[in-house]
């Protein structure tokens, strides 16, 4: 079966199965030469492939407890996180932290280590996981944690399923008061008035901005930066107060074809960025907006990433040290700017302080680009390589499907520590993806 | 389980009837804490027919929706060797899944009320060399069905039987299935929870196999009996 990540690139012809116990698991994986897990693919590039065996964890998508006094949720490692908005959201219970789509597993959101809107206030997703129970080598399972076999908790968190296959953990979910979110949009007519508004704006529990990709010179980074706090019960107008979780099913659009690359011309982003920005730029003030659209604005259109046509597209997310990062950023975006191929989406955001041992995140500002697949579009993801060399950022493995080994090594020194840590646990022989063949990991 | 899942998700509380009931704790477990509802499990065997009193008797509540999807594939070529496999094929498909919606179906009557669900297969639609015996049995399924829904009709009981296709599940598991005719578990559930509602009578899941058998049952058997399909 042909397989690939969310961008559609690169499609590998890769085994899969899907185990539905444990003991099928365990069958699987010791019968062959290596594997990898793989959630629901939402990472975009080759992660989750290994072309001897990508083991599914789509049956293995059980609930097994949930502790109502501290919101601990004990589940298999194939749970969707859409799936426990939809169980516990109507019981007061939100994701602790939460990618910008619920179309993810628990499993994909430990190995990746995500991070949401709130990375400056809460951190990664490693902030709300208690325990993992996992799948080593020899078939045994182990359960890591904050004060059991540390070391294999913390490279398990952003370790890209390349430390075992996650069977079940436990996570903190936060209690909230209704399914709203108060939103308030700020316009900033540049980089540095975006970075500013970031900065007074850090008591905020969420914050993003979606940038102009398009914009150039004296325009260069123009964005809305978009704050969000849970909405409490008193904040609410009394038709939402009386059922506060209740939202409108929205209507789902898929998109049922590839659309033709020749759709995502120049011209056709420009325009889309033109009408966001001026949008946008009215609603300052604040507002109610309910979940789904607050965290999750793409799922409602399914299969969204067929717009970028047969050939795929790839997302360039890198994160940039604090200091370097206005530099960084603008070298960036100058580059895009002149390269002329606006990005549909731009997004960035704040990241906190981080203190963990492969995981992306870093305190600085992270920025992420996505490109249909070509030829002037890769020769330009080259160019930005060099800049996140240069500015000493790094780049998100969950994210890329293109960069080579010697660009990994340059951005993070922490990479060959991580080879010694797989190599000594016996890991290394038996976990592997493509995108880890790629990179020499 | 898929249709558990899916009738939870409508607030239905769940029984659940199995062999080795308590291996599907896990599974209570998870739909309880899913869809906030109660899950009880029960011990079932279709094969032990004189249990079937017992077991109804046993439920505690009568089930306002009851829907068997107790089937085995069996392995064709043994089923012709070997009659013992031929049996727990035919008894398996049809005189289990018959018998125990022929108790349910007393006990709907007596009460007046209830919806019976009887998964078959479209391979119960014509005999073919490759699968003939699980075939036969499901045909018998589905004509038993068809009789009991006749047989109820006006006494307030609704009887629906479900013709899928290719599903991905344990029973296909390893089995070369053409992708274009192979559908979720989840969407045979969206089906008959819809048609539960709609008290259709008779479904295929998914549609084109209405397509497929229509014309598959008006070759002639001259013509047929030479095919391999
Ligand atoms: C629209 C969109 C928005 C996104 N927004 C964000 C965002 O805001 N922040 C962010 O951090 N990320 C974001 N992502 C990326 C996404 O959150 C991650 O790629 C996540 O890992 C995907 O989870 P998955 O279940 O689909 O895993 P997959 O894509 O299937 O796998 C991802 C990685 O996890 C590993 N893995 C999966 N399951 C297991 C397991 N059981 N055991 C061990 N390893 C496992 C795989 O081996 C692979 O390395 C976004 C992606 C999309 C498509
Ligand atoms: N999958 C397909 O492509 C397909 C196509 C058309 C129709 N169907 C029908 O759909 C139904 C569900 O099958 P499935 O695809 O979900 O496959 P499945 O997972 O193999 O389910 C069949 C179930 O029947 C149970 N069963 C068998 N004999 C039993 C007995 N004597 N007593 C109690 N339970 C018994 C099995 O339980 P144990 O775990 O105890 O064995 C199993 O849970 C079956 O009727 C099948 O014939 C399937």
């Amino acid at each position: 079966m042909k397989l690939s990540g969310w961008g559609r690139y690169p499609l590998i012809e890769a085994s899969t199965y899907a185990p539905r116990s444990e003991d099928d698991l365990r069958d699987i994986l010791l019968s062959k030469k290596s594997v990898i897990a793989r959630g629901n693919g939402r990472a975009y590039g080759d992660s989750a492939i290994n072309a001897d065996a990508t083991l599914e964890t789509r049956c293995l998508n059980r609930m097994i407890s949930f502790d109502q006094t501290s919101g601990q949720l004990v589940a298999e490692a194939g749970v969707l996180l859409g799936d426990i908005v939809a169980a516990f959201l109507p019981r007061g219970w939100f994701p602790m932290v939460t990618p910008g789509t619920k179309f993810v597993t628990l499993g994909g959101a430990i190995a990746a280590d995500v991070h949401g809107k709130n990375h400056h206030k809460e951190g990664s997703f490693r902030t709300c996981v208690d325990w993992i129970d996992i799948m080593g080598s020899d078939g045994e399972v182990h359960r890591c944690s904050w004060d059991e076999d540390r070391d294999l908790f913390d490279y398990t968190l952003g370790g890209m399923g390349l430390t075992g296959v996650i069977l079940r953990a436990a996570i903190r979910l936060r209690s909230v008061e209704s399914g709203w979110m108060r939103q308030r949009t700020i316009a900033a007519p540049n980089l540095s008035a975006a970075l500013e508004a970031f900065e007074v704006e850090k008591n905020a529990t969420y914050s993003v901005a979606w940038i102009d990709c398009c914009a150039s010179n004296r325009n260069l980074g123009r964005s809305l930066v978009i704050l969000g706090e849970h909405a409490k019960l008193s904040e609410l107008p009394s038709s939402k107060a009386k059922e506060p979780f209740h939202k409108k099913t929205k209507w789902k659009i898929s998109i049922p074809f590839d659309f033709p690359s020749i759709f995502l011309n120049r011209f056709s982003v420009r325009a889309f960025n033109n009408i966001y920005y001026q949008s946008g730029a009215k609603k300052i003030d604040v507002r109610l907006v309910d979940w789904d659209s607050y965290f999750y604005p793409l799922d409602s259109v399914l299969n969204w990433n067929r717009i970028y046509g047969r050939k795929g597209f790839s997302q360039f997310q890198c994160v940039f040290p604090l200091e370097q990062s206005e530099a960084g950023l603008t070298a960036i975006l100058e580059e895009v700017a002149s390269a002329g191929c606006g990005s549909f989406l731009a997004v960035l955001k704040r990241f906190g302080p981080q203190d963990s041992s492969f995981s992306f995140p870093m305190e600085g500002y992270t920025l992420a680009l996505d490109f249909p697949i070509n030829d002037k579009t890769l020769r330009l993801a080259e160019k930005l390589d060099q800049i996140v060399i240069d500015f000493k950022g790094r780049f998100y493995l969950a994210k890329d499907s293109r960069i080579s080994a010697q660009t990994l090594r340059a951005t993070d020194v922490r990479a060959d520590k991580f080879c010694s840590v797989r190599n000594a646990r016996g890991l290394s022989t038996r976990f592997a993806s493509a995108q880890a063949d790629r990179l020499v990991l | 389980m898929a249709v558990a899942h899916k009738l939870a998700s409508m607030g239905h509380p769940i029984q659940l009837a199995a062999r080795g009931a308590n291996s599907l704790l896990a599974d209570k477990t998870n739909i309880e804490l899913r869809y906030n509802v109660t899950v009880t499990l029960h011990e079932f065997d279709a094969l032990a027919l004189d249990t079937h009193d017992a077991f109804v008797a046993g439920l505690g509540e009568l089930p306002q929706i009851a829907v068997c999807a107790v089937g085995l594939l069996g392995d064709q070529y043994q089923a012709e060797q070997d009659v013992q496999v031929a049996s727990l094929i035919v008894r398996s498909n049809f005189e289990g899944p018959a018998s125990i919606l022929g108790v349910l179906a007393n006990h709907f009557e007596k009460r007046g009320s209830g919806i019976l669900v009887g998964i078959s297969s479209v391979a119960g639609e014509r005999g073919r060399a490759t699968n003939y015996v699980y075939g036969s049995a499901k045909a018998g399924f589905t004509a038993f069905l068809s009789g009991l829904r006749n047989r109820l009709a006006r006494k307030g009981i609704h009887v629906l039987t479900v013709l899928p296709g290719f599903v991905a599940t344990r029973m296909t598991e390893g089995l070369d299935l053409p992708a274009t005719l192979t559908t979720q578990p989840s969407r045979v559930a969206e089906a008959i929870a819809h048609a539960c509602k709609r008290k259709k009578n008779v479904i295929y899941v998914g549609r084109v196999w209405w397509l497929i058998t229509f014309v598959i049952r008006r070759i002639p058997e001259a013509l047929f009996k030479r095919l391999r399909i």
